[in-house]
């Protein structure tokens, strides 16, 4: 069958189409919401209007099959109209009060999971890992299975002092906003690259792969027409493996994840935050990450015991200073804590006050 | 089909949280290419490994961007992954769908490739995972013919994307669905064809609830705001009392301008000492709402760790009309990427552009003046370039101070 047309820069499609009737006649017309329970929440317009939501989890990976099942749970309960949120969401727009009931119970008949909404633990937002990326050192997917299996309480019904956005990130390239999370795993190599000389000038640019480093560790190796890492300034990014794949840098046993936390991207309160280093390294451990999990639910239980009502991780451990998270958690304090690469002039303690 | 042993990944289809590997096994009932994804999975839990190669340079005619190369270490093993490109289709503003929509791309994609998906990227593109390379063509005329078209990739504008803004929240500023989709529309040649130095991503949430994180994610980040007053219901200050909110310890004390009183009556508010950080207004919807003139902030720079550190945007506009057909905007976006292009080597982020050459540079470069609204505090050191024009700036100033007999500082 002969293919249809191209078109080329038509851009996406016009979203107005997309609206339900609702939202086109209360456009930039709301008035205030109400979360109901972690699973749904109301919007109502000035003209009066409502428009119940209701959010379910999605593994991010989904098949067809399962689109079309949102589908078709949109056709029957919301006249066809629903959208996916920048965590991974799904949500159920529907402007009939009398369809929200059902189609709650038509969800969790067939399994879909509600909630997400206000002072809990929404989706997390992660990477490809080993599904389908070239620099993951961990699998995002896995991580975020584990943990949300363990936190799920947190998402369909238990409230905690404010949200807590979790982050995965398979390398630290961390695509999405791991460094600015409550609570994020890093996967880290722990190892020098090692260099496949032979094909170094067939496949890399030598100031390219100079340049990507960002402690100035590699330099030329005129006489294998290659470059070489200085060990003592290597702090594995992998970066150079990125702009140079005969630089290997991958490790089964050595790579692993890290855990920070305390970011955030509002503005509410105070200014956003990036993530800090609180957990400098934890084996890889598919399928489940035991540790990982562990470590995860054990901060979040710290917080959810410890923190004044709207407090955000972060917010928190600025309060009672991060001797004290240290203390409060038990987690070792090591070295890798102490900024020395970008930061440490600002992250040093400069004054004899603070607490034992 | 063969049938892979999966014992470990198996372990992630228990538990109650939706389960990816349950995704990629329903799409592997009937497509070859979703299956050996499965073992190949598997393989990398086993071994702790992955095995995808780099992106390798594939694309539709005409444009350089949209799909991104991957391959396999193992193809000989796992044939339907030798291949198993992503491509990337231009999501509509908000994220919002019809069920009629999203079928016909399913359908295409079923035809087509391996019939995983994400739904979204991190970017904010619907994800097309794993399709070869001979499938492209015909996968760009399906979907373009029927009125979607590809994202960004590799050095050009990302995919814009937008909060849900005016669509269903009652504290946007702006119109985030709109810019989006006209921003994406303006810059639609930026996105297929990389011509710059790395990649820009741009990024709208309507108020500083950044609910797309733009301040941490994107090159420019474009965060809705007001200049008026907060209005105050109060009535429903008194209904948040009476159930049972304490507006003194959750209202008043955290509030970081300390601008809220509540004498156990009234809230009153200082506006003027207000910095807009919106946590009385979120906890008090019913109460408080913003009002007056609206627009944006404009920030620049953030990115993730690599190469030399995460960086948060700076303000570099603290308020800026957004309104169609967004001419400014616009303009100061075609001016950050001139100075970007004059002085970006190749793999710089504008932000890692901006601290090698300096704000000075960046902010003459796109005609904006200093101001205390871009800054946390000024500068500690006495290390600083002084212009002959600058210079001859302050002597004036000094001359005119004789004059008049009147210091100006």
């Amino acid at each position: 069958m002969a293919l249809p047309q191209r078109k080329t820069d038509i851009g996406p499609p016009h979203y107005k189409q997309f609206l339900p009737p609702v939202i086109q006649k209360n456009y930039g017309k709301w008035k205030y919401h109400e979360i109901t329970d972690p699973g749904l929440m109301v919007h109502v317009g000035e003209s009066g209007d409502k428009l119940w939501t209701v959010r379910v989890a999605s593994p991010r990976i989904l098949s067809t099959a399962t689109i079309r099942e949102h589908c078709d749970l949109a056709d029957k309960y919301c006249g066809g109209f629903f959208r996916y949120t920048t965590r991974n969401n799904v949500e159920f727009l529907v402007s009939d009060e009398k369809q929200v009931e059902p189609l709650r119970k038509d969800l969790t008949k067939r399994g879909f999971k509600m909630g997400g909404i206000g002072s809990g633990i929404s989706n997390v937002v992660h990477t490809q890992g080993w599904v389908h990326c070239h620099s993951a050192c961990t699998d995002a997917s896995g991580l975020v299975k584990s943990m949300m299996d363990e936190l799920m309480p947190y998402f369909e019904s238990k409230r905690l002092p404010n949200k807590v956005r979790l982050a995965v990130a398979c390398c630290v390239n961390m695509c999405g906003a791991v460094h600015c999370s409550d609570i994020a795993v890093v996967a880290v190599h722990t190892k020098v690259p090692t260099i496949a000389h032979e094909n170094f000038k067939n496949m890399c640019e030598l100031p390219t792969v100079i340049g990507s480093c960002p402690t100035r560790a590699i330099s030329p190796d005129p006489a294998n027409k290659s470059v070489k890492i200085n060990a003592e300034k290597c702090m594995y990014c992998g970066n150079c493996f990125t702009v140079c794949p005969p630089i290997s840098i991958k490790d089964p046993e050595r790579d692993g994840v890290a855990i920070v936390v305390g970011g955030k991207v509002n503005s509410l309160r105070s200014n956003p935050k990036f993530s800090k280093l609180v957990i400098p390294y934890i084996s890889n451990e598919p399928p489940r990450w035991p540790k990982v999990v562990a470590a995860i639910k054990h901060i979040v239980e710290v917080y959810a015991k410890n923190a004044r009502k709207h407090e955000r991780v972060g917010e928190w451990i600025e309060r009672i200073g991060w001797e004290r998270f240290f203390s409060l958690t038990g987690i070792d304090f090591t070295f890798q804590c102490i900024d020395d690469f970008t930061f440490m002039r600002d992250t040093m303690r400069t004054s004899s006050t603070f607490k034992w | 089909m063969k049938k892979y042993d999966t014992p470990l990944i198996d372990e992630l289809e228990k538990g109650p949280w939706p389960s990816f590997v349950t995704e990629m096994k329903k799409a592997a009932k009937n497509n070859e290419m979703a299956n050996d994804a499965v073992g190949h999975l598997e393989k990398c839990f086993k071994t702790k490994v992955g095995y995808w190669k780099h992106g390798g340079i594939v694309g539709v005619l005409g444009y350089g961007g949209g799909v991104i190369g991957r391959y396999s270490e193992i193809g000989d093993e796992f044939p339907g992954v030798a291949h198993f490109h992503t491509v990337r289709i231009n999501q509509p503003s908000g994220f919002f769908y019809t069920s009629a929509a999203l079928r016909e791309i399913c359908d295409i994609w079923d035809k087509y490739g391996s019939g995983l998906t994400n739904v979204h990227g991190s970017t904010g593109d619907l994800v097309l995972l794993g399709t070869k390379t001979e499938a492209l063509e015909a996968i760009f005329a399906e979907y373009s013919s029927r009125g979607w078209d590809l994202g960004g990739s590799g050095s050009a504008l990302r995919t814009p994307s937008c909060c849900i803004g005016p669509g269903r929240c009652e504290w946007s500023n702006y119109d985030t669905l709109d810019l989006s989709y006209a921003l994406t529309q303006e810059f639609q040649d930026e996105i297929h064809r990389p011509t710059f130095a790395y990649k820009f991503k741009i990024k709208m949430s309507g108020c500083a609830c950044d609910c797309v994180a733009s301040l941490a994610r994107a090159d420019m980040s474009i965060i809705g705001t007001w200049k008026g007053k907060i209005e105050v219901n109060q009535d429903e200050v008194k209904n948040y009392a009476k159930n049972g909110m304490d507006i003194n310890a959750e209202i008043v004390n955290m509030c970081p301008t300390q601008c809220i009183s509540y004498d156990g009556k009234a809230l009153k508010i200082n506006d003027a000492e207000c910095s807009r950080c919106m946590h009385c207004i979120t906890r008090m919807t019913k109460a408080l709402r913003p009002s007056g003139e609206r627009g944006a902030t404009i920030c620049i720079g953030s990115k993730a760790p690599i190469v030399v550190g995460s960086l948060l945007s700076w303000v570099i506009v603290p308020f800026i009309k957004v309104e169609p057909p967004y001419t400014e905007l616009k303009d100061l976006v075609r001016k950050i990427w001139e100075w970007w292009d004059d002085n970006a080597k190749p793999r710089e982020r504008i932000g890692e552009v901006i601290e090698m050459k300096g704000m000075r540079s960046f902010l003459e470069g796109i005609g904006q003046s200093p101001i205390p609204q871009q800054i946390k505090e000024p500068r500690k050191d006495p290390f600083m370039f002084y212009t002959e024009d600058d210079m001859a700036a302050f002597k004036a100033k000094e001359a005119e101070e004789k004059k008049t007999g009147k210091f100006k500082f």
